[in-house]
């Protein structure tokens, strides 16, 4: 019998996921050995570390180019940009997932099982402290993601999407208020969620007999022999896209977005605004950059056509909507169109205006929802535009910054929503795409009319009685939100080192 | 780096916005250190500006005060700022205007809930986006001051603005935004034909090199912008609503200078990087002029309300002035920049005389007044001037302007020319009728009640009056000061055009391009 051979194996440019993993494990033994008091404070600080470990694993990591664990997980340029920019992230999220004071005992609930309305159900809403699995969880998620970007085959990727899948499923049904809402999105994240998967895992089974296997690599190289079954490749490649698009929410696999992010508690929508967004698109840039190269001429109509379509449906149905959440979540679909047209830019310049907008766009949504959670009355977060009329007379700080990070997603210049907008855009004329551009700037002017909207209650409009007051952020909260606008600014401003750095890392190793 | 010693642009571009940093500093509860602090520093800008003016070689090279400094590198974009004859004396028409405008508006949010510190750091916001849009001489640059020019102006009309502020705020925002975005395709278009690069001159080099019919979409999502800012016919739809709705010193930056960025633009973007384009639609663009000049000033005729009536005096002189533009004659190139300045003048003293009338009435309804002249003498005095300034009767500084275009544009499309001599009749029917409705004839007994009605010119407006009145008058006699700064930029750009003067021109000290 032949002996079983394993792999060589580089931890160190698999440390970043293997930290992560790991103190996601003991996060979960602390939950059983720990007293309830110290969960919080405890797992809070070890989520942090362990993002910010893994971060200075990746920067030690960051000239690394190198397919490892047989030909699993690719570690190179675009996989380093990715991961750091998920772990940072991160951090910004789980700094608003720790937030305790705005909303006493956080926000989220310990058991999410209780019937809704009984008597526990209403003791564990108003004031009980919060469960403290979130961590964990997140880290679970946040492992999962930096696996999902770096996979270089089709197996360890859909692994990876159920693994950062699931916990994002759990936690969004844990939000303290409005408790049937948060229920609700959950389960429609996790059925829709799961058709996604099985489509992708339908299509990694044609793409393995079209190719004899699972690897980019392979798949590369099938492509380059024209006598394959082109109906398995094409079969294969579209139900795959299908999974991809789904989590990247981009039309018409976008239906989901609005209600998951209106349901989920607001920290966890930013978590996933900003950095499932960045793996979605990390995952996509390798499959078609580095799988599907050879046929990049055939799925570019179509994948364009989505592109169109997701910037129309985003554009369009933010106009009509009345929460401020659901709006945030068709902007973000709007988003995921502009980020689409850099994607097909098919070019270096495509990689890596796509990497700086992620970025750029993760610190300005992140900032955009630590603002939604501080905007409360006694219900919890006034969601309903009609009750932010007069922010700016009770609370012209906070009202300012909403507005600048709307200017920001109004693409307006000196915010980083201009540069990433510009660098998008630029890139895809380059590629001879213009009429992607020409889309992209219709639809610019679309959806620059339901974020003046808002501007408009916010200044414009006398304050009404129901107009709720501001809470005074905690600390974490102000955090979130300070990195988030500086960021915001700064990537208008002085985009620079950035737009060099995720230039030099536009180099997929094949 | 600096070519001229002092980095005159640099200061001046950035002057203002510290300004407006420490004005909005100031808490609300000292309105009066916020207004004195405001006026001291665009007087302070001013004075800058007046020393450049004085450091400008009449006859140098065509951009002076040339600074450049990386910002971008990756795309090529640079921090650069340079300032031809055209720029420098729009410059100067901001540096004026704004201590004018502050100092009108001193009252202006005394009576309201509003924070003054707000409202003055928001005008000198906005003044130094201004000075931004025509000192950048980077593509790229021109463009971020260009969109965030939009900001300012949007909260001063929306915050302080009249009865239909929150309208006209969000019109102007979306026209002045649909606009932008058209230029910034082209923008994208031309940088990645053009080298990738957003140097003016590597650009105008380069852009030669495109193909024509490329060039003309360019051309047009640049022209769009532009005409949209202008306003031209038939873009011009947002300009009433917000020069109606603004307070009455922002409507005399708005339509006084911020309007100027169009017409800028086409010369100084337009026309030099796409000659062939700007030829191929000239007719259009004369076209489309001439209806403007007409058709705004029917408009005006008709209009009740004082501060749109004026709004629509000045969408028919930017008629005159795209005129000037497109008829490719240094002489009547000159004339348009001309009329960029004294229209900047005469409408925004009108305005502000206009203003003046308004605060005292309570209402902007010419049918409220009647008669007022009684009442006010010098005040209506001096609105019958700024009335005559507007209609450019010889002697104020708009006649000369206007009367450049026209000879300029008769000598090569005598058509218009004649056609858009029928807009001075209305102008003047426009401008007499207001006159005659509001401060002439029986006075109307309402206002006769009201005790503000009774307080003629104060001090104050006398100084907010006092410089334009004396520079229109003074530009009328002796416009060359003006016209030999602008007159070698002018032959420049019409150089780029490839368009030849058909006779030598007399022009201010007559220097003909070869």
């Amino acid at each position: 019998m032949e002996k079983l051979q394993l792999p060589p194996i580089d931890y160190r440019a698999l440390a970043p996921m293997l930290i992560l993993f790991g103190v996601a494990c003991v996060g979960v033994l602390l939950e059983a050995l720990l007293p309830r008091r110290a969960r919080h404070t405890v797992q809070l600080s070890l989520a942090l570390l362990a993002c910010v470990a893994a971060f200075i694993m990746v920067i030690r990591e960051r000239g690394t180019r190198t397919i490892t664990i047989g030909t699993a997980v690719a570690v190179d340029g675009p996989t380093l940009f990715l991961q750091g920019a998920i772990l940072v992230l991160g951090v910004v999220s789980l700094l608003l997932i720790g937030e305790r004071t705005v909303e006493p005992g956080g926000a989220f609930v310990a058991e999410a099982a209780l019937t809704v309305g009984s008597q526990k159900d209403l003791r564990q809403t108003t004031g009980a402290a919060g469960g403290t699995e979130v961590y964990p969880l997140v880290l679970f998620a946040l492992g999962g993601m930096l696996m999902f970007v770096s996979a270089n085959d089709l197996l360890t990727m859909f692994v990876a999407l159920e693994v950062f899948s699931l916990p994002l499923y759990l936690l969004c049904a844990l939000a303290r208020r409005r408790r049937l809402l948060s229920q609700e999105a959950a389960l429609k994240y996790f059925l829709l969620g799961s058709y996604a998967s099985a489509f992708f895992l339908f299509g990694v089974a044609l793409l393995y007999g079209y190719a004899n296997g699972v690897h980019f690599n392979q798949i590369h190289a099938a492509i380059a022999n024209p006598a394959r079954s082109q109906v398995l490749l094409y079969g294969g490649l579209a139900l795959l896209a299908i999974g991809l698009l789904f989590k990247a929410a981009l039309a018409p696999f976008h239906v989901w977005t609005p209600d998951v992010y209106q349901g989920a508690p607001t920290p966890v929508t930013a978590l996933m605004a900003a950095c499932t967004k960045v793996a979605a698109f990390g995952a996509l840039l390798r499959v078609l950059y580095v799988g599907f190269e050879g046929v990049r001429w055939d799925f570019q109509p179509i994948l364009g056509t989505i592109a169109v379509l997701t910037m129309l449906v985003g554009a369009v149905l933010a106009v009509t909507q009345t929460d401020i959440k659901r709006l945030l979540a068709y902007s973000s679909i709007a988003n995921a169109g502009y980020l689409l047209v850099g994607v097909l830019a098919l070019n270096e310049a495509g990689v890596s205006s796509t990497l700086f907008y992620l970025v750029a766009y993760g610190f300005s949504v992140l900032a955009a929802f630590a603002i939604v959670t501080l905007v409360r009355d006694a219900d919890g977060e006034a969601t309903h535009l009609s009750r932010w009329a007069g922010l700016g007379r009770r609370s012209p700080l906070f009202a300012g910054v909403f507005t600048f990070i709307l200017l920001a997603f109004a693409g307006i210049p000196l915010t980083s929503g201009f540069t990433s907008k510009f660098a998008v855009f630029g890139a895809a004329v380059e590629g001879g795409q213009t009429w992607l551009v020409i889309f992209g700037v219709i639809t610019s002017m679309l959806i620059a009319f339901p974020y003046l909207r808002v501007v408009v209650m916010m200044w414009l409009s006398e304050p009404g009685d129901s107009t709720p007051a501001v809470s005074i952020p905690g600390f974490l909260t102000s955090a979130a939100l300070t990195i988030g606008v500086i960021a915001t600014l700064a990537l208008g401003v002085l985009p620079a080192p950035l737009l060099d750095l995720s230039d030099k890392a536009a180099d997929f190793v094949r | 780096m600096t070519d001229s010693g002092f980095p005159f642009l640099s200061v001046l571009t950035l002057a203002p916005l510290v300004g407006a940093v420490v004005v909005a500093c100031i808490p609300r509860s000292k309105p009066k250190l916020a207004k004195i602090v405001a006026l001291v520093w665009s007087l302070a800008v001013l004075g800058l500006s007046i020393a450049m003016w004085v450091a400008f070689q009449v006859g140098g090279a065509r951009f002076q005060f040339r600074e450049s400094y990386p910002w971008i590198p990756t795309w090529d974009a640079r921090f650069t700022l340079a300032a031809d004859g055209i720029a420098l004396v729009m410059l100067l028409l901001i540096a004026v205007l704004v201590p004018v405008v502050i100092l009108a508006s001193w009252h202006d949010v005394d009576e309201t809930q509003r924070s003054a510190s707000t409202y003055f750091a928001l005008l000198l916001a906005f003044e130094f986006t201004m000075i931004g849009v025509f000192a950048a001489a980077d593509v790229f640059l021109f463009y971020v001051f260009f969109e965030v020019m939009l900001i300012p102006m949007y909260f001063i009309i929306g915050s302080f603005g009249g009865a239909r502020r929150q309208y006209a705020a969000v019109k102007f925002f979306l026209y002045s935004l649909v606009g932008g975005l058209f230029m910034l395709a082209a923008v994208i278009g031309l940088w990645v034909l053009g080298g990738k690069t957003f140097d003016f001159a590597e650009l105008t080099r380069a852009a030669a090199d495109i193909d024509t019919n490329t060039a003309r979409w360019l051309f047009l999502g640049f022209f769009i912008a532009f005409a949209i800012k202008a306003p031209f016919f038939p873009f011009h739809t947002w300009l009433p609503d917000a020069g109606g709705a603004a307070p009455v010193g922002a409507a005399a930056l708005l339509v006084g200078v911020m309007d100027k960025v169009g017409t800028f633009g086409i010369l100084r973007y337009c026309l030099p990087l796409f000659p062939e384009a700007s030829r191929w639609f000239a007719p259009a663009a004369l076209v489309l002029a001439v209806i403007g000049i007409i058709y705004a000033a029917l408009l005006a005729v008709g209009q009740n309300d004082l501060k749109r009536l004026v709004s629509y005096t000045s969408i028919a002189h930017f008629g005159f002035i795209g005129m000037g533009i497109f008829a490719f004659t240094t002489q009547a190139g000159t004339g348009s920049v001309l009329y960029m300045v004294n229209h900047g003048l005469a409408t925004g003293l009108l305005f502000l005389v206009v203003g003046m009338f308004i605060a005292r009435r309570g209402s902007a309804q010419v049918s409220d007044f009647g008669g007022a002249g009684k009442l006010l003498p010098v005040l209506a005095g001096i609105m019958f001037f700024a009335g005559l300034a507007s209609l450019a009767l010889p002697g104020t500084a708009p006649f000369v302007s206007e009367f450049l275009v026209l000879i300029g544009t008769f000598t090569v499309h005598p058509a218009y020319a004649v056609i858009a001599t029928a807009g001075i009749i209305l102008a003047a029917a426009y401008v007499l009728w207001m006159i005659q409705r509001t401060t002439q004839g029986d006075l109307n007994p309402a206002l006769a009640e009201l005790p503000e009605m009774r307080r003629d010119i104060t001090l104050r407006e006398k100084v907010v009056v006092a410089p334009l009145v004396l520079l229109l008058l003074l530009l009328g006699f002796y416009p060359k000061p003006v016209t030999d700064v602008i007159n070698p930029a002018v032959q420049a750009t019409m150089q780029d055009v490839g368009t030849t003067d058909p006779a030598p021109t007399a022009v201010a000290n007559g220097k003909v391009a070869p």
